[in-house]
């Protein structure tokens, strides 16, 4: 790879940030102990494990015996889900949105073979700007609702859902409430000290600069908790598997980093945001912004480019080190476009080509404008290409139109 | 990210004869904006019968871009017969191969070229004839099996990386697989062995099962005194209550599974789960 690399794509993954690699070094050589032993030596680690869970916890107004740490995000969404389904056997209704991310949407879709019981599924439909309506939310939970599963912020647009408000709803039903939270812990405030009725909260490590295979679930005291893995007593019993020490203390770090660095991810990077976003659509004719305008991650812009195709916008981008990624149908290896532009009813002319940048607190305003200057003539170019770009749009050509109810 | 060969992302990022010719011999348009992707061909033929010059628009992936690209130049110089005789795998080869998931796109680049000799010679695209099977994406089966034959293709998925049927809503599959053991009985007369696994409607599965239900199962539970009666089928969960000695007895539940679900598997679908429904 050559020099430059313009990375914008922190909801994909984050680089560790250089304080958070520091921390963790130890845990690889000297400090190898499993805190399980009896021995000083491993238990020495225990200590440091007992921080970060704190650190942890602080970042999200938690506490630390509602901290488990999982694998991934993944891991802690089924965890979750399973748990909650053990705890009321006989109900058999899951609520989550149509724009769930493949770790809650691909679980709940395969639900019935994974647990041998038919569950009924209702998946919250979005409006054009990504937004949920609550009254609709609201009318969908039935006395055989188990649990409700929705993301606090979306992945490829950044909307971010009532999730407070919903899991209040829940609770004064006698439902469970998860929310998907991989996105929006250390990007926007989280406080679940105040009254909250979430159950359980999903936390990725490699999403907010620390390593990949480390996440968390929040589990809120009180929520009954069946566990996912079964072995030995760690994490008391609710997760087994010896602890990935030197991934747990990462998070720690990368957690307070977070906390310190939320006022500048909500100030300096998204006026990044906003000024790469306000110079696309008004340099590119024919653009458009995807998700609500406000109710968004500061990180988050997902802009369309009618006309054009996102896998050949991205290897332009490519070529200059540029660090992107597409909700069109070809990088997905699918044929058709993200199911979140879809279900939002984002017209074909533009899901083909839409394109995301995430940003992070390592992103400068040197980048911004490299951007905006590359990515204007990389459009220009491939509407050249394109049979549908005449100057203006002529509408759609070619002899098979798509008939189905895609 | 997608393993294109250098011959790839060169004809995608400096693409070849991109255009429309304005006096054009023939025209070709395939695709659309709603499939993701569209390729506009024209072509000139020279007085001595060649295509003389050739000329694309692509809306699409790199790999749309190159197999258009590619295909634009590999025409030029050619007669119609000979241009005719290119196929799908002749453009992946010139490109050095695309991957698999890919291959639509040279099928597209193949067909915008039919359709625009079809243009210069006035008559309906040959492919478009057929009967429409994936309707998300406008494919017919005389595409469909085209494909499967040349590139001697034996899934749907196959067929869907190759041809882009299948790959929306998905309620085409079947046909697909049926298309597919046709199009391989047709080639292969004596192997009888690809039969398409039997499918019972709803009413043949419900028949079936009152029928073990009736025969065999009923009667062995009332020997104990218990009886069962079968309240619903949905899919495969078949939803059963239990009556008599059942309802009290500590091993009824053992009786549903390994008893119960068990025969029926054996005897209608080994997929069927039996379930209890309490009052």
């Amino acid at each position: 790879m050559s020099a430059k690399v313009v990375y914008m794509d922190n909801n994909a993954t984050t680089r560790v940030a250089p304080e958070v690699q520091k921390a963790m070094v130890p845990y690889f050589s000297e400090l190898y102990g499993n805190p399980s032993s009896m021995h000083t030596f491993g238990g020495q680690v225990g200590g440091a494990l007992a921080e970060a869970r704190e650190q942890i916890a602080n970042l999200i107004g938690a506490s630390d015996d509602e901290i488990i740490f999982t694998s991934c995000g993944t891991e802690s969404d089924s965890t979750a889900i399973f748990s909650a389904l053990q705890t009321f056997p006989d109900k058999r209704h899951i609520v989550t949105t149509r724009v769930e991310h493949p770790a809650v949407k691909n679980l709940c879709e395969n639900i019935d073979n994974l647990t041998g019981h038919k569950h009924k599924v209702t998946q919250l439909p979005v409006d054009r700007e990504g937004m949920l309506d609550l009254q609709r939310y609201e009318e969908s939970l039935t006395d055989d609702t188990a649990i409700v599963s929705v993301m606090w912020a979306n992945n490829e647009t950044g909307v971010i859902f009532p999730v407070a408000a919903m899991a209040e709803i829940a609770k004064s039903r006698g439902i469970l409430f998860h929310t998907d939270a991989v996105q929006a812990v250390g990007k926007i405030p989280i406080d679940l000290s105040r009254n909250s009725s979430i159950d359980f909260l999903s936390i990725s490590g490699h999403k907010l600069h620390a390593s990949k295979g480390i996440g968390v679930l929040y589990v809120r005291r009180g929520t009954p908790f069946a566990p996912f893995l079964i072995g030995g007593h760690q994490e008391k019993g609710r997760r087994g598997g010896t602890e990935n020490v030197a991934a747990i203390i990462g998070l720690g770090k990368a957690c307070a980093l977070a906390g310190a660095r939320l006022e500048d991810e909500n100030t300096r990077v998204r006026a990044l945001r906003d000024r790469l976003e306000k110079g696309l659509l008004e340099t590119i004719p024919h653009s458009m912004l995807n998700g609500h305008r406000t109710e968004r991650l500061p990180n988050t812009t997902s802009v369309s480019f009618e006309f054009v195709e996102g896998e050949a916008i991205l290897l332009h981008l490519d070529r200059f080190g540029i660090c992107a990624s597409s909700g069109s149908a070809c990088t997905s290896g699918s044929l058709e476009p993200s199911h979140v532009l879809r279900a939002m009813g984002v017209p074909f002319t533009a899901a083909h080509g839409s394109i995301r940048f995430s940003l992070s607190v390592y992103n400068t305003e040197d980048e911004v404008d490299f951007i905006l200057e590359k990515l204007p003539p990389v459009i220009a170019n491939l509407r050249d290409l394109s049979p549908f770009w005449k100057g203006n749009h002529p509408g759609a050509v070619g002899s098979s139109q798509c008939k189905c109810s895609c | 990210m997608w393993n294109y060969t250098d011959k790839v992302k060169d004809h995608f990022l400096n693409p070849r004869n991109v255009g429309d010719i304005e006096d054009a011999s023939g025209k070709g348009e395939v695709g659309s904006l709603a499939c993701g992707d569209a390729l506009t061909l024209t072509f000139k033929l020279g007085a001595d019968g060649r295509i003389e010059d050739a000329k694309f628009k692509t809306f699409g992936c790199a790999s749309a871009i190159a197999s258009s690209s590619a295909l634009t130049e590999m025409v030029k110089g050619l007669t119609l017969e000979e241009a005719e005789k290119i196929t799908n795998e002749d453009i992946a080869e010139y490109l050095g191969g695309l991957p698999k998931e890919k291959m639509h796109c040279s099928v597209m680049g193949r067909e915008a070229l039919e359709a625009a000799i079809a243009n210069y010679k006035g008559v309906p695209i040959p492919m478009a004839q057929g009967e429409l099977v994936c309707e998300c994406f406008g494919v017919t089966d005389l595409e469909i099996r085209r494909a499967i034959q040349e590139s001697n293709l034996k899934t749907v998925e196959e067929v869907t990386n190759f041809t882009k049927a299948g790959g929306g809503c998905e309620n085409c599959h079947d046909r697909i697989q049926e298309l597919i053991l046709e199009v391989r009985k047709e080639g292969r007369e004596e192997d009888k062995a690809e039969e398409a696994p039997k499918r019972l409607t709803n009413i043949q599965k419900i028949k079936l099962i009152e029928d073990v239900l009736e025969r065999e199962i009923r009667p062995a539970l009332r020997k104990d005194g218990g009886d069962i009666e079968l309240i619903d089928v949905d899919g495969d969960f078949i939803m059963v209550s239990l009556r008599g000695a059942c309802v009290s007895c500590v091993a009824s539940q053992t009786t549903l599974k390994e008893y119960v679900e068990k025969k029926l598997r054996e005897q209608v679908l080994d997929t069927l789960i039996v379930e209890e429904v309490k009052k």
